[in-house]
C-alpha cells in the first residue's frame, strides 16, 4: 500500500503542558509510512494537540516529531508540506470551489493549465466533478468535506493529518465517508493521521489505532487487538459497552463466584484481576454448555429491541447487572427468554478477557 | 330561522369544508397583525413628527425666493456660484481624508484588537470608547488647546528641538482632519473589529498549512474577508463627515468651510433660511446617492444591521 511518496512520521517524548495540565505527557508513537493511524480518546485527551503539533500550530515544550529523516519541530507550518482536513472544513467563504483547491497550487506558483488540471483531478478524485464554479455557501456539509478532502490532497502532500472531519455530517453520510476515505487512502497512499473520538468510526478506518487519554499513549494496535486484547481498564471501556467483573485470583487460578473461570491469557501482575464482558460475546446458553465456555448464572432484569438487535439485562449472582446483545433472528435463544427468568450465560474461552486493576 | 342562526349555520358549514377551526386561526392570525400595528405606531408618529415633518419644511422653504413666491434661485445660485463649487469641493475632500487616514489607523489598530485574547481586548476597546463619553465638543476644544501656536505639542516639539518654528497645526485643514479623524476612528473600528473577530482561526491555520507565508495568509485570506467590515465602517465615517459641523468650525479657523458651516452662515449671518435649506437638501440628496451608490457594489444589509 505504501507510495513512494508517503513519509514514516516519528514522534519521541513530546510533551506539552497548559499550566497545570499535562495536554501531552512524553508521547512516543512511530507511525509506519503510507499507514493509516488513528488517534483515539475522549475530548481533552490530547489527541487534537497532538495533531495540532504535527500540523505545526502547537509547539510541544520538548521532544522531537521527525517526518522521515527530517526533524520538523522547530518548521514553521507552512513548510511542512501536510495536507489538513479541518474540522470546520475551513474553507474560504470569498473563494469558488476551484480556487480553494487551487490555493495551495497557486501558492507553489505551479502555471494556470496545469492548476486547472490538477484542480479538476482532485475533484474527480472526491467525486465533484463540475463543481469548480460553486460557491461554498451553495454547498451540503457532505460536499464541503470533500472539497477540504480536495484541498488537502491537491498538491500530493506525502502526509495527510485529519481533525474530525467526519463529525459535522449524520450518521448514515458518516458512515459512507468513512468506507470512502479508507478507500481514497489506500488509493493515495500517503501517510494518514487520523483524529476522532469515535470508536466505531477508529475500528473501521485505521491500520493501527494509537488510544490517548490524559496525554498519554494508553495503547497503539490493530483494530481488532484494541478490542479484543485491551491493555487497561481505559482501553476496555473507551472501546465497546463493557461490564467489569471483579474475578478472585488464588495460585494463578481465575474463579467468580465460586467456579473456575477458563481464559486464554492471563496478563502478568500483582492487581486485581477484572474481567471485561462485552455484550456481543455473551449468550444465552441451556445448563449443557460446551467444554470451553464459561458460565454465569443470572437473572434477567430487563429486556429491549432494538430491530436489528435485542438487548438483555440480566444480574449476576455478585449483583453486577451485565448486557447481552444478540440478533433477532427468528428462534435465536434470547428470543424466548421473559424477565424474572434464570438463565445461563456462556462466554468463549477465548472472548474472555482479563485485565489487570490499577 | 333568524338571520343570526342562518348565519351561524353559514358559518357552520363553511368551518366544516375547511377543517374544524380554520376560520378562528384565521381571525386570530388577523388579530395578531393588527396589534403588532398597534404596538409599532407610537414609534412610527415620533419619528413622522422629529424626522419627516421638518424635512419636508426645509424642502418647501428651499423653493421659496427672497419675495416670498416660488422660485428656484435657491438652487440656480448654487450651480452659478463659484464659492458653493468650493464648498462642496472641500466637504468631499476633508470627508475623503478624514475616511482615508481613518483607514490607516484604524485597520492595524482593528487587527491589533482583534489577535487580543478577549479579556485584553475589553480592556483596550474601552479605551477605544472612552473618547465617546466625552462631549464631542470639549474634545473638539481641547485638541484646539493641544495644537495651537504655544500650545502643547509646539511646546514640546520645539523644546526636544524636533522643529524650529511653531508648526501651523490648528485653524487649518490640518486641525480639522486631527479633529475629526479623533471623532471618527471609533466608528470606523467597531465594524471592522466585529467584522474581523468572525473570521475564523481555522482559515488562518488552513492558509498557512497549504503553503502560505503569514503575509500570503493575510493579503490573500485575512484581509479580504475582512474588507466588508471596512467599507462598512468607511462608509459610515464617510457619510457622517460630510454633515459635519463643530470641529471644521472650530478647529478650521474659518478656512475651512464644509456645507454644515455655510449653512450655519446662511442662517445666522444672512438670514436666508431658503439658501440653507436648499444646501442641507443637496447634501441629503447627495448622501443618498452615495448610500444608494454603495448599496449596488457592497452587501449594505452588514452596514445598516440587517443581520448576515
Amino acid at each position: 500500500m505504501s507510495q513512494t511518496g508517503a513519509l514514516p512520521i516519528s514522534i519521541s517524548g513530546v510533551t506539552k503542558t497548559y499550566g497545570q495540565v499535562h495536554a501531552l505527557d512524553n508521547v512516543d508513537l512511530e507511525i509506519k509510512s503510507g499507514e493509516f493511524m488513528t488517534l483515539l480518546g475522549p475530548s481533552g485527551s490530547g489527541k487534537t494537540t497532538l495533531l495540532m503539533a504535527l500540523a505545526g500550530f502547537t509547539r510541544p515544550d520538548h521532544g522531537s516529531i521527525r517526518f522521515g529523516d527530517e526533524e520538523i519541530i522547530l518548521k514553521p507550518p507552512h513548510l511542512r508540506d501536510v495536507g489538513m482536513v479541518f474540522q470546520s472544513y475551513a474553507l474560504f467563504p470569498h473563494m469558488d470551489v476551484a480556487s480553494n483547491v487551487g490555493f495551495p497550487l497557486k501558492l507553489r506558483k505551479v502555471g494556470r493549465a496545469e492548476i486547472d488540471e490538477r484542480v479538476r483531478k482532485a475533484l474527480g478524485t472526491v467525486q465533484l466533478d463540475g463543481y469548480g464554479e460553486r460557491r461554498i455557501s451553495q454547498l451540503s456539509g457532505g460536499q464541503k468535506q470533500r472539497v477540504a478532502l480536495a484541498r488537502a490532497i491537491v498538491f500530493n502532500p506525502r502526509i495527510l493529518l485529519m481533525d474530525e472531519p467526519l463529525s459535522a455530517l449524520d450518521k448514515k453520510l458518516r458512515e459512507h465517508m468513512q468506507i470512502e476515505l479508507r478507500h481514497l487512502h489506500e488509493k493515495l497512499g500517503m501517510t494518514t493521521v487520523y483524529v476522532t473520538h469515535d470508536q466505531r468510526e477508529a475500528l473501521t478506518m485505521s491500520d493501527r489505532i494509537a488510544v490517548i487519554n490524559h496525554g498519554k499513549l494508553m495503547q497503539l494496535d490493530t483494530p481488532r487487538t484494541i478490542y479484543d486484547q485491551p491493555a487497561n481498564r481505559f482501553v476496555a471501556d473507551f472501546l465497546g459497552e463493557s461490564t467489569f467483573l471483579q474475578l478472585e485470583e488464588k495460585a494463578g487460578k481465575l474463579s467468580f463466584d465460586g467456579k473456575p473461570v477458563k481464559v486464554r491469557a492471563l496478563p502478568g501482575g500483582s492487581n486485581a484481576p477484572i474481567l471485561v464482558l462485552r455484550p456481543e460475546r455473551l449468550v444465552v446458553t441451556g445448563e449443557a454448555a460446551a467444554r470451553d465456555m464459561n458460565q454465569f448464572k443470572a437473572e434477567v432484569t430487563d429486556l429491549v429491541y432494538q430491530g436489528d438487535s435485542s438487548l438483555m439485562y440480566a444480574r449476576l449472582a455478585d449483583g453486577t447487572e451485565v448486557a447481552v446483545r444478540a440478533g433477532t433472528r427468528t428462534g435465536a435463544a434470547i428470543e424466548n427468554v421473559a424477565v424474572g427468568d434464570a438463565i445461563s450465560l456462556g462466554l468463549h474461552r477465548d472472548d474472555t478477557v482479563v485485565i489487570r486493576d490499577e | 330561522m333568524s338571520d343570526a342562526a342562518a348565519r351561524i349555520a353559514a358559518t357552520d358549514a363553511a368551518t366544516m369544508l375547511h377543517g374544524a377551526n380554520a376560520a378562528e386561526l384565521r381571525a386570530s392570525e388577523r388579530g395578531e397583525r393588527r396589534s403588532l400595528l398597534g404596538l409599532t405606531s407610537p414609534a412610527v408618529l415620533l419619528v413622522l413628527v422629529i424626522m419627516v415633518l421638518p424635512v419636508g419644511w426645509l424642502f418647501y422653504l428651499s423653493f421659496i425666493g427672497s419675495d416670498g413666491t416660488f422660485s428656484m434661485e435657491n438652487y440656480t445660485r448654487m450651480l452659478e456660484s463659484k464659492a458653493y463649487g468650493r464648498i462642496f469641493w472641500t466637504t468631499f475632500k476633508v470627508s475623503f481624508l478624514t475616511t482615508g487616514i481613518c483607514i490607516v489607523i484604524g485597520y492595524p489598530l482593528a487587527y491589533f484588537l482583534a489577535q487580543l485574547p478577549s479579556r485584553a481586548a475589553n480592556i483596550c476597546m474601552l479605551a477605544v470608547l472612552l473618547p465617546f463619553w466625552t462631549s464631542l465638543l470639549v474634545r473638539t476644544y481641547a485638541w484646539l488647546v493641544l495644537l495651537q501656536r504655544r500650545g502643547l505639542i509646539n511646546e514640546w516639539g520645539m523644546g526636544l528641538g524636533l522643529w524650529g518654528e511653531p508648526l501651523p497645526l490648528v485653524h487649518n485643514l490640518n486641525g480639522t482632519l486631527i479633529g475629526m479623524v479623533h471623532i471618527m476612528l471609533p466608528f470606523l473600528i467597531l465594524p471592522l473589529y466585529s467584522s474581523m473577530k468572525q473570521i475564523s482561526p481555522d482559515y488562518l491555520k488552513a492558509a498557512s498549512n497549504l503553503g502560505a507565508t503569514p503575509a500570503q495568509s493575510f493579503w490573500q485570506v485575512f484581509f479580504p474577508l475582512s474588507l466588508p467590515g471596512l467599507f462598512a465602517g468607511s462608509l459610515i465615517v464617510f457619510v457622517l463627515c460630510l454633515g459635519f459641523f463643530v470641529t471644521p468650525a472650530v478647529l478650521g479657523g474659518g478656512k475651512v468651510i464644509m456645507v454644515s458651516n455655510q449653512i450655519t452662515n446662511n442662517i445666522e449671518l444672512f438670514f436666508n433660511w431658503g439658501a440653507a435649506s436648499a444646501l442641507g437638501v443637496v447634501l441629503l440628496v447627495l448622501t443618498l446617492a452615495i448610500l444608494w451608490g454603495a448599496s449596488k457594489v457592497l452587501p449594505l444589509d452588514n452596514i445598516i444591521g440587517g443581520g448576515h
